[in-house]
């Protein structure tokens, strides 16, 4: 790996005041979810104590078990929603964009430039632009209330596609291609064995960045699906709007539902910061 | 392979005729693999751009115009006066106002605060990958959650930072109620959650730096302030401006976190942080009122546009004044070296 670089010559390592300060950022970063845990593991008069205790209690379990079985939040229904519209998700984007990005990068047909151009500039676009005739065309369909209507417009992104043909152009040898060509490879199977193959580390990243990305939307999902089957951001909504009052509840919620993520970043964490490194030097 | 051998007669001729008819249809079939392979597999994201994006966005200005009936399900064509009446709207004024302050506050400090971070995992630490996880983990925290969350420790009565502030012997701040306070408790957690994402794409600038430009002004005699300031600064400047150009964007759609502010979701009392995005869902999703958020939807677009420019705009401008100012320093730093130090 990289081992050449320093920001004071001839001192190798930094010095305890980076460290120090680093520590602090750090702390600032994990605080509120030691905060959520202190408060959702208390009772409901422990917050109003002005006397505040920075030791948890012993009621989280409790709390979090209320949340969960509470009817008016479909914990359950929420967290497997949130699984497969992210994981759809993050697939078919993984899938659509590496073929899309295969094609512009490696490929050679008419137009191709100009429509990479319409790729970018529809990253330009905000959501809220099409939130109103995706709503009456989803309502008219009678699609309304089921995530289907939330998975449709994320099957594919633009910047999914920009940034495979952005990985593939660098790091797929065009001769491979064409000699995969000469051995009579379609290219379909061209696709699947090199394009998918030499693609695997941007595509990892790509699905990771799409499923917290989808697991965390919440705009779209608050417009079109309703109470009885939300994602997991709509049932936090509606843990505050049941419980609003009762902030060990609404923080032991808060943090069961974002546990799920928590495990996702500890195991794939890694891959995520070199990927957002990686694609910032292109940026 | 076989049309080497000369023919020798007819009987020949038709068979190597033949082989190749049966080629041109097997290389034709390769032909239209070549030629519409591409269309075919760049057709999905079109696709779905077009019912979900394209479709929508002139849908969007089609309803605008139009004065719609949730019941039938259609709509009235009214012209302008959807967009006429949210002009008119103080509601709309406060929402745009709250919009800027609100960004502001979040990109402002974030952006100094990133860059810092930034500049201290681009020495050389021990452990890297966790520093940089570390600052990183907030970002995978859904916004709705953050929002839960802070908007507890910004509590008016018994929130922490409040407490604090007693314990401190200040007076308690109304973080829900006055207008500032309620702007920056909800910018603290676009801060939160977006500090530790933007100091890593500002990491990986810093480290494409030629090292050598440090070490030549290490030789000048140039301590680690002035390094930062006249060689790191000017040569991470493009993608500084890319960074706040997507912060931009995204401040100006902001709506999870000041929707989950308070139990109410509308902007506070007196809509003190109302910001667009919530008054385009209040007025879709509250007063059902279609026609008139479908106007809201393209003049927010329409402020994004215009701020996307000024932002191209001044980043043509400071990327030319950045070249300049890399040759000046590169140049300085050859002066440096060529004179021995000073």
């Amino acid at each position: 790996m990289a081992r050449r670089r320093r920001t004071s010559i001839g001192t190798g390592r930094p010095s305890p005041y980076v460290y120090a300060m680093l520590a602090v950022v750090l702390i600032a970063a994990m605080f509120p979810f030691y905060w959520s845990f202190l408060i959702g593991s208390g009772d409901q008069s422990s917050i109003y104590d002005q006397n505040l205790s920075w030791w948890p209690g012993g009621n989280f379990l409790a709390n979090a078990s209320e949340v969960i079985n509470n009817d008016a939040v479909k914990f359950w229904k929420a967290l497997s929603n949130s699984i497969i519209v992210s994981t759809v998700t993050a697939a078919s984007t993984v899938l659509l964009s590496t073929l899309a990005g295969f094609a512009f990068a490696k490929l050679r047909f008419k137009g191709s430039g100009p429509l990479l151009v319409a790729v970018i500039a529809t990253m330009a676009v905000p959501v809220q632009l099409g939130v109103v005739p995706l709503y009456i065309a989803m309502s008219k369909l009678g699609w309304t209330g089921n995530i289907g209507a939330v998975i449709l417009p994320a099957l594919v992104t633009a910047f999914g596609v920009f940034w495979m043909t952005q990985y593939l152009s660098q790091s797929l040898p065009t001769e491979l291609i064409e000699a995969a060509r000469v051995d009579g490879c379609s290219m379909l199977r061209t696709f699947w064995h090199l394009g998918l193959t030499s693609a695997r580390p941007a595509a990892a990243m790509l699905a990771l960045f799409t499923f917290v990305t989808t697991w965390n939307n919440f705009l779209w999902p608050l417009i079109v699906l309703d109470p009885q089957s939300p994602t997991l951001p709509l049932a936090l909504s509606l843990l505050q709007a049941n419980y609003f009052v009762d902030y060990s509840l609404v923080l032991a919620g808060v943090l069961i539902a974002t546990v799920p993520l928590l495990l996702l970043f500890i195991f794939a964490g890694r891959q995520l910061v070199s990927g957002i490194m990686q694609g910032a030097v292109k940026g | 392979m076989s049309t080497t051998s000369a023919p020798q007669d007819g009987g020949s001729q038709g068979a190597v005729r033949q082989r190749q008819t049966k080629l041109t249809w097997r290389q034709r079939r390769g032909q239209w693999d070549v030629k519409y392979s591409p269309y075919l597999y760049i057709a999905p994201f079109f696709i779905v751009f077009g019912i979900t994006g394209l479709f929508p966005i002139l849908y969007t200005a089609y309803i605008s115009l139009q004065d719609w009936d949730l019941v039938r399900n259609t709509g009235e064509f009214i012209g302008f006066d959807q967009f006429a009446w949210v002009l008119q709207d103080r509601e709309f004024w406060i929402a745009l106002r709250n919009t800027f302050s609100i960004f502001l506050l979040s990109s402002v400090p974030q952006l100094v605060a990133a860059t810092f971070i930034a500049a201290m995992l681009d020495a050389n630490l021990r452990a890297k990958t966790f520093w940089r996880m570390g600052v990183l983990l907030p970002y995978v925290v859904a916004p709705v959650a953050v929002a839960l969350i802070f908007s507890n420790m910004f509590g008016d009565k018994f929130g922490l930072i409040n407490t604090v502030l007693g314990d401190l012997g200040i007076d308690p701040i109304l973080w829900h109620t006055d207008i500032i306070p309620s702007h920056f408790a909800i910018a603290t957690m676009v801060n939160f959650r977006w500090t530790g994402y933007n100091a890593l794409i500002l990491l990986a600038a810093m480290q494409a730096i030629p090292r050598d430009l440090y070490e030549a002004a290490a030789i000048d005699g140039a301590r680690t302030v002035r390094r930062f300031f006249s060689i790191t600064i000017p040569q991470i400047r493009p993608t500084m401006i890319f960074v706040i150009i997507t912060a931009t964007i995204g401040g100006l759609q902001i709506f999870d976190e000041p929707r989950m502010y308070d139990a109410f979701g509308l902007g506070g009392a007196n809509r003190q942080w109302l910001t667009i995005t919530m008054y385009l869902y209040n007025t879709g999703w509250g007063d059902f009122n279609f026609g008139r958020a479908a106007a809201v939807a393209w003049l927010l677009f329409l402020i994004i546009i215009s701020i996307t420019l000024l932002n191209n705009f001044l980043t043509r401008k400071f990327v030319a004044d950045d070249a300049t100012a890399v040759k000046k320093v590169k140049k300085q730093a050859l002066k440096g070296s060529a004179k021995g130090g000073k």
